[in-house]
């Protein structure tokens, strides 16, 4: 028999460890749902499958009583605009402002250590200024995104555009390519794989503090469901929500690392 | 009048001199192979050509003007490694200083000029024998097809002077071979000055048209650093004496184990 070290899942098999976990905790859930259900059939904290299916059934596919909207789909297009809108903007900043202190020395003189100084400023601690300034309103929310991950994705991108090995830089000018040539297609080209990269790994953050917004102030919105509900400790529609949330995650980090394979081939090959 | 002129040219980093008193004129047209052992300064000597590095004293000429201190069209080089760009196809390798030239402000061509850049490009892919790899991008290209392309796609830039950086020091023997002899008939059908570096003293004996050793006169076990290389032999290649080989090998040898020990 091989060492355990040299020892790999076949593809059946690695789906079945995968899944293992998920249907262990699952499991432990359900069973410790039940215990508590048969002590106290009252009890709100872990409640059994059956509220669950009510739960989703009522907030996805039953008009609500009062607005007559569907509340999960509205909540999700309400969250899923304010982070698009917000990872959008600030992966645009990142992009032109890291490729420009990568590139340019001179700029990055001038500008890198404003965002070394602005990226250790705690984005929920403007929170309230925000709130101040742009009112209530959606600006707000995605301005709060935009505070929070714009400065990684610069410092993250104008490392990327310093990374670039001098001998292409050299190479450009070689071949007669100006300043603005040598961005718009050796750097530029080079950097996006690499803003796709730095943006799922700010999503995580993205997500917290469109959260955070909305629970604040917001009239829908995932995260203002869940912390409305939780005045009536409404454990049936926290965790599908949460689990809903988590899925819209995974699903967006999953389609762009596909994007990314699809589209910049040279990128994830060659490593 | 000479195309490169090295005037009296020292290279020094801090205390440590790597290259003294350089004197050469090399003329429009002349093939260069520079030998020497590891460390020396060759690269160093390629850099001011190239333009990446200042003299530290005396004088590089290009064309009897101090030489442009940053990289430009006049010079085309090949590194040995990292020459080429890894997001672009081996065509569009090609085809990119065509592009560079057809529009200053986006760097692409469009409709006739691009069909006419293109065509140049791959006349040049199959010269260097890459006719069916124009698609493929540079991770999928082996070592020395890579250099190849590097060599391809400097050379349709037409550069005047053409620096080679052990562009094929990682090959195997038989096929560094075949790459030299491309090289050498790329040089003679374009008439450009080439300065080439190899690691290789007895392949660089009979390449090209002239010999360049830098080698340390002065070798100093204490201080290898207080003494730099200097051109101990300019030769022209072909009619050099018996026995100069040898001689230059164990002076680089010496240097090398100089270098080594000072360098671990
Ligand atoms: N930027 C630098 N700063 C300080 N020292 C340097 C610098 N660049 C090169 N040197 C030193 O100059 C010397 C010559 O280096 P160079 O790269 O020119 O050698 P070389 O002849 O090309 O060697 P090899 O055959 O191994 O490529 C070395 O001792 C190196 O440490
Ligand atoms: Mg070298």
């Amino acid at each position: 028999m091989k060492k355990l070290i040299n020892r790999q899942a076949g593809p059946v098999g690695r789906w079945a460890l995968g899944l293992l976990p998920f249907v262990i905790l699952v499991v432990l859930y359900l069973v410790a749902s039940d215990a508590r259900l048969a002590a106290n059939p009252n009890d709100k904290l872990l409640p059994d499958l059956a509220s669950f299916v009510d739960a989703i059934q009522r907030m996805a596919f039953e008009p609500s009583k009062r607005t007559g909207e569907y509340l999960l789909w509205q909540d999700t297009l309400a969250s899923l605009t304010r982070l698009a809108l917000g990872v959008a903007i600030s992966a645009a900043i990142g992009l032109v402002v890291g490729i420009a202190t990568g590139a340019l020395p001179l700029v990055r003189a001038g500008i890198a250590p404003l965002v070394t100084g602005l990226s250790l400023v705690p984005p929920l601690a403007v929170l309230p200024i925000l709130f101040i300034v742009f009112g209530l309103g959606e600006l707000a929310k995605v301005v709060l995104i935009v505070i929070g991950i714009t400065p990684f994705l610069i410092r993250d991108l104008q490392q990327r555009a310093e990374e670039i090995p001098a001998e292409q830089v050299i190479k450009m000018q070689t071949l007669g390519a100006n300043t603005w040539q040598i961005i718009l297609r050796l750097v530029w080209p080079q950097v996006m794989p690499r803003l796709i990269s730095a943006v799922r790994l700010s999503l995580g953050s993205a997500w917290l503090f469109l959260i955070a917004a909305e629970a604040i102030a917001a009239t829908d919105g995932l995260g203002y469901r869940i912390f409305l509900v939780r005045r009536y400790l409404a454990m049936d529609v926290i965790l599908p929500y949460v689990a809903w949330i988590t899925f819209l995650a995974f699903a967006i980090d999953f389609a762009l690392a596909r994007y990314s394979r699809w589209r910049y081939p040279w990128f994830h090959q060659a490593r | 009048m000479a195309i490169i002129e090295l005037n009296n040219l020292w290279k020094e980093y801090g205390d440590q001199v790597v290259l003294e008193r350089l004197n050469a004129r090399v003329e429009e047209g002349e093939f260069i192979t520079v030998v020497g052992a590891s460390g020396c300064g060759k690269t160093t000597l390629l850099k001011m050509l190239l333009g990446t590095e200042r003299p530290s004293r005396g004088q590089l000429l290009l064309d009897g003007t101090p030489i442009p201190d940053e990289p430009d069209e006049t010079r085309g080089i090949v590194f040995q490694r990292y020459s080429v760009l890894p997001h672009l196809t081996a065509l569009q390798n090609a085809s990119l200083c065509g592009e560079l030239d057809a529009n200053r402000w986006l760097g692409r061509a469009f409709g006739a000029t691009r069909k006419a850049i293109r065509a140049r490009a791959v006349e040049m892919l199959e010269a260097v024998g890459l006719g069916a790899a124009l698609d493929k991008y540079p991770h999928e290209l082996s070592g020395g097809m890579q250099q190849r392309l590097a060599l391809a796609q400097a050379l349709i830039k037409k550069p005047r002077i053409l620096l080679l950086d052990e562009p094929f020091g990682a090959l195997d023997p038989g096929i560094r071979r075949d790459m030299h002899q491309l090289v050498l008939d790329l040089w003679r059908e374009q008439g450009l000055t080439v300065f080439m570096i190899t690691h290789d003293l007895a392949e660089g004996f009979y390449l090209g048209t002239r010999l360049w050793v830098l080698d340390k006169v002065r070798r100093d076990a204490q201080s290898p650093e207080s003494y730099g290389a200097r051109l101990t032999y300019d030769l022209p290649v072909g009619d050099s004496k018996k026995g100069t080989l040898q001689a230059i090998a164990r002076n680089v040898h010496d240097t090398s184990r100089l270098l080594q020990g000072a360098t671990p």
